[in-house]
């Protein structure tokens, strides 16, 4: 039986009781509804909710809950021998959740007789029985480990009809109790407008849940990564050589010097012809070149960074490296600080420019009619007027900006390179934390590794430094706004 | 008394500076706009001269008949795709004779220029022809051209580079030349670009967008069907009901931080709670879709915020003046005459979204998927690809042929995007509404 079955059948209770209580409502009314307190489908919208929500919830908290519970239970029975360090338990437990999952799938498709797999108490049958029906068991998976599976397996059984049956339990009974308050004098409106009030208010503690997840999955790896490595080598060591088999050096400072000098190229080449453009198309351009170039240049935003990433390997890169950086003897790397730094660049011109534009339009015009009254050119006013009342919030886009390049993956990883190096030399593939947090956490990972785990302290100095950034430019930005309404 | 040097009529030095200072600050505004929108064109021709190829792909047509027999001789063999590869070697040279073409009829070397699966393909179709009735079938099949005599007919394989190269000869692109001219490799427009799976290395003509495309679409039904809602859920409670205190306040700048968040970050909460934490699969649509609604949720709110703003107090005050509740308010006058704001929000939400790569990366979703994944609900727990992560995948690859496919994947996502943002823009004309 799959697992949806069970919150379907409460939807159908739901809606099912959605029309008995309605009708129930009505008929204490003697079918009018004028005698009514609420309008006849609240009444049915009460037993609805009645029925699904705290049904749903219970099942939701149940599945949660469930195999960090039985991960226990399993955990209990296992010998010492095999829960010595937190590697050997999860290796351990790896193993018995692959054999329960074979058995299920083998049992659901027939290769398998429920008991030839739970009641065989002999290994040496349970083992030919298993290998039977096409699950990977070796000689040497130990009879713990098998025995371990059959009792997974039983608890996953029992705990699917011990979930379905307190679900249901839950929906009746919230379907009788709505059922029971489908009378005309009842205020059923206040009831289910309450229960909206707290579902919008469960929707926009969403956001903050997420910022809490985030923080704390990587506050908690980031912990178990700084107990098996040193914090002062990972911020302070100018070496990166992860090594799988251990002894591997950590150190940051490459990896941010990295996004440092990528993001600084990056920001040289979009703040002046970003800045430019806003300048020209506020103060400038006509309204027919505005409607049509502001919006194209906003195209540059709306491209997916992917495309920029394969714009610098296979156009930017080739270009710069066969064009400057051979001739000129300063590498023969197609994937370079320089080639990343110039691709962002262009993704960053639309936000410095549309965030400018929106500033220097929120300077009042009684400031340029003044400049203008004193004799001064346009340029002069913009120069000497407009810039420097709008200095803020071209900082504050500016800021905005940096954290996009700081935190930008896709392109680093298809343009930079991956060589972890300190070195002046834009034309040098570079790696940046971005890059590493990719590279770290792709493929095989073992989540008990320091090499694995350095990623989420990656993440974390990441988060940290784009966070600071944005809450900064916020600020400015909003600050400046209220400046001038 | 100082003398008067200067005139209305003629412009004095200084005069003449302060206004070259204008005219030149006036053309660097010009350049860079101008700058602006030459790389814009530049970027988008980059991709398209590189990726349009792979929408045309060179294929051998060869009109194949076999009869039960040969079949069942080629079932009952121990290898039995070399049975059939000679089967098409037949086939070819047969075809070759009716094209006229005599000099240079080597059919086993004609049958190297094809993709490796070709024999299997055909296997497969014989096989389903033992199941039927009759004796003796035929049909016309269009067999895939190996990658390097595909690049050979697109141009990027020439004949210097091929005597450079272990997987083709100049002999075979010469073979290739004679074949085209007999009529049969032929280039026509690639459907298994968009409906085939991803392919290993060393078949980069048979790889196709079929699982990438299928897994985004995917994406983008779990983004919609759960970020919509929530996110009209939160603005609807945040502008009209929230108070004003300290907890909404955090609210508030939390999701215009959230907006900023880097990408990568949501990635690794992907993947420290859905996957590591609460258990779910690996590289599998559901988790993609669950990150990529806690990355578009922060778009959706601004805008259906914004949206909820524009609609006047006026309304509110109607309705409520004639008895309806708060709740009957927002619900049934404030929220359908935001509903135009809300969709192109959701709507530009959602194109970013498909465009997102870094964080799938990290929740597995650039693993090899053959498979298709099974249809939904469950075959949102099945591993899938995804259009960006497929792009990333193809330029990881060694054979540069790749690179071709990974462009013209970009074309469609592209493609998508476009439509997608078209269609808002269109929204907003048509329903804006001016109170």
């Amino acid at each position: 039986m799959s697992p949806l079955w069970t919150p379907l059948f409460i939807l159908a209770l739901a809606i099912a009781g959605f029309f008995a209580a309605r009708s129930r409502a009505l008929s204490t009314a003697g079918g009018n509804p004028r005698l009514m307190h609420s309008l006849p489908r609240v009444y049915g919208m009460n037993a609805l909710i009645w029925t699904a929500a705290p049904a749903l919830l219970l099942l939701a908290a149940l599945t949660l809950a469930q195999p960090m519970m039985q991960e226990r239970q399993v955990m209990s029975a296992l010998p010492d021998s095999l829960t010595a360090s937190a590697g050997e338990t999860s290796l351990a437990m790896a193993e018995i959740c692959r054999i329960a999952g074979g058995i299920a799938t083998a049992i659901e498709n027939r290769s398998l007789s429920k008991d030839a797999a739970l009641q065989s108490s002999d290994i040496g049958t349970l083992r030919d029985a298993l290998t039977g029906a096409g699950i990977a068991v070796t000689p040497e998976t130990s009879a713990e480990i098998l025995n371990g599976a059959q009792d997974w397996y039983a608890y996953d059984r029992r705990a699917a009809l011990l979930h379905a049956v307190l679900a249901l339990g839950a929906a009746a009974l919230g379907l009788v109790w709505a059922l029971r308050r489908a009378r005309k004098d009842v205020n059923a409106r206040s009831t289910v407008e309450r229960g909206i009030l707290l579902l919008l208010m469960g929707a926009a503690s969403v956001a903050i849940l997420t910022t809490v997840g985030i923080v704390f999955s990587m506050l908690f790896e980031a912990y178990h990564f700084f107990q098996q490595y040193s914090w002062r080598e990972f911020f302070f060591s100018t070496n990166w050589n992860p090594r799988f088999q251990g002894g591997s050096d950590l150190g940051m400072l490459p990896l941010l010097w990295g996004t440092l000098y990528i993001s600084l190229i990056a920001l040289i080449g979009a703040v002046p012809i970003g800045l430019f453009a806003a300048i020209y198309l506020s103060e400038y351009a006509s309204r027919r070149m505005r409607s049509i170039a502001k919006p194209l240049i906003e195209v540059l935003a709306g491209v997916p960074t992917i495309v920029y990433g394969l714009f610098a390997l296979i156009t930017v890169g080739p270009i710069l490296r066969d064009y400057f950086a051979a001739p000129m003897g300063l590498g023969n790397s197609a994937s370079s600080v320089m080639t990343a730094g110039l691709v962002m660049g262009i993704m960053l011109i639309p936000f410095v420019s549309s965030l400018s534009d929106d500033i220097i339009n929120a300077v009042p015009q009684s400031l340029r009619d003044g400049s203008y009254g004193l004799g001064s050119t346009q340029s002069e006013t913009v120069r000497h007027v407009v810039l420097p009342a709008a200095l803020p919030g071209i900082v504050g886009a500016i800021l905005l900006a940096a954290s996009r390049a700081i935190g930008e993956t896709m392109i680093v990883v298809l343009g930079a390179g991956a060589a972890a190096k300190l070195s002046m030399n834009p034309f040098e593939a570079m790696t940046t934390v971005t890059v590493k947090i990719v590279s770290q956490l792709t493929g095989d990972t073992d989540f008990a590794s320091p090499e694995t785990l350095v990623a989420f302290a990656l993440g974390l100095t990441l988060f940290v430094l784009t966070l600071i950034l944005n809450v900064i430019a916020l600020y400015v930005v909003r600050k400046y706004r209220e400046q001038y309404e | 008394m100082t003398e008067i040097t200067t005139s209305l009529l003629t412009l004095d030095a200084r005069t003449q500076k302060r206004n070259a200072a204008e005219r030149r600050f006036r053309a660097y505004g010009l350049a860079a706009v101008l700058t602006g929108l030459l790389l814009l064109v530049i970027l988008l021709v980059s991709v398209l001269s590189n990726g349009l190829g792979a929408f045309r792909q060179t294929f051998v047509t060869v009109d194949i008949t076999l009869d039960r027999a040969q079949i069942e001789e080629a079932e009952a063999a121990l290898v039995k795709t070399k049975i059939y590869r000679g089967f098409i070697e037949d086939n070819i040279a047969a075809s070759l004779e009716a094209a006229g073409v005599t000099e240079a009829n080597d059919a086993s070397a004609a049958a190297d220029l094809l993709s490796k699966d070709a024999a299997a393909s055909l296997r497969d179709w014989a096989r389903t022809r033992l199941e039927s009735d009759g004796e003796k079938w035929s049909k016309s099949f269009d067999f895939l051209a190996a990658g390097r005599i595909d690049g050979y007919l697109k141009g990027r394989v020439t004949m210097e580079s091929a005597a450079l190269d272990s997987k083709v000869t100049p002999e075979q692109l010469q073979l290739a030349d004679t074949l085209r001219d007999a009529g049969v490799l032929v280039v026509k427009f690639n459907t298994g670009f968009f409906t085939l799976p991803d392919a290993s290395e060393n078949q980069v003509e048979a790889a196709g967008l079929g699982v990438a495309i299928l897994g985004s679409a995917y994406l983008m039904l779990i983004v919609l069907f759960l970020a919509l809602p929530i996110g009209v859920a939160a603005s609807i409670y945040l502008e009209e009901f929230a108070p004003k205190n300290r907890l909404t306040d955090l609210i508030e700048v939390n999701i215009s931080n959230l907006a900023a968040v880097p990408s990568i970050v949501f990635g690794i909460l992907g993947l420290a709670i859905f996957i590591n934490f609460i258990g779910l699969p690996q590289s599998a649509p559901i988790v993609g879709g669950l990150v990529l609604t806690l990355m578009t949720l922060p778009t959706i709110i601004i805008s259906t915020r914004a949206a909820l703003k524009a609609v006047p107090p006026s309304i509110r005050d109607g309705a409520l003046g004639v008895g309806a509740s708060p709740m009957q308010t927002v619900f049934h006058h404030v929220l359908p005459l935001a509903a135009p704001g809300i969709l192109t929000g959701t709507i530009i939400g959602l194109a970013q979204a498909l465009g997102e790569t870094a964080p799938l990366l990290l929740i597995g979703m650039v693993a090899f998927v053959r498979e298709y994944p099974a249809g939904p609900p469950e075959g949102f727990f099945d591993p899938a690809s995804a259009l960006p992560v497929q792009v990333y995948n193809w330029t990881q690859r060694a054979d540069p042929a790749f690179f071709e496919r990974a462009s013209g994947a970009i074309i469609v996502l592209l493609i998508f995007l476009a439509i997608m943002n078209i269609t808002a823009v269109f929204l907003r004309r048509k329903f804006e509404r001016r109170w």
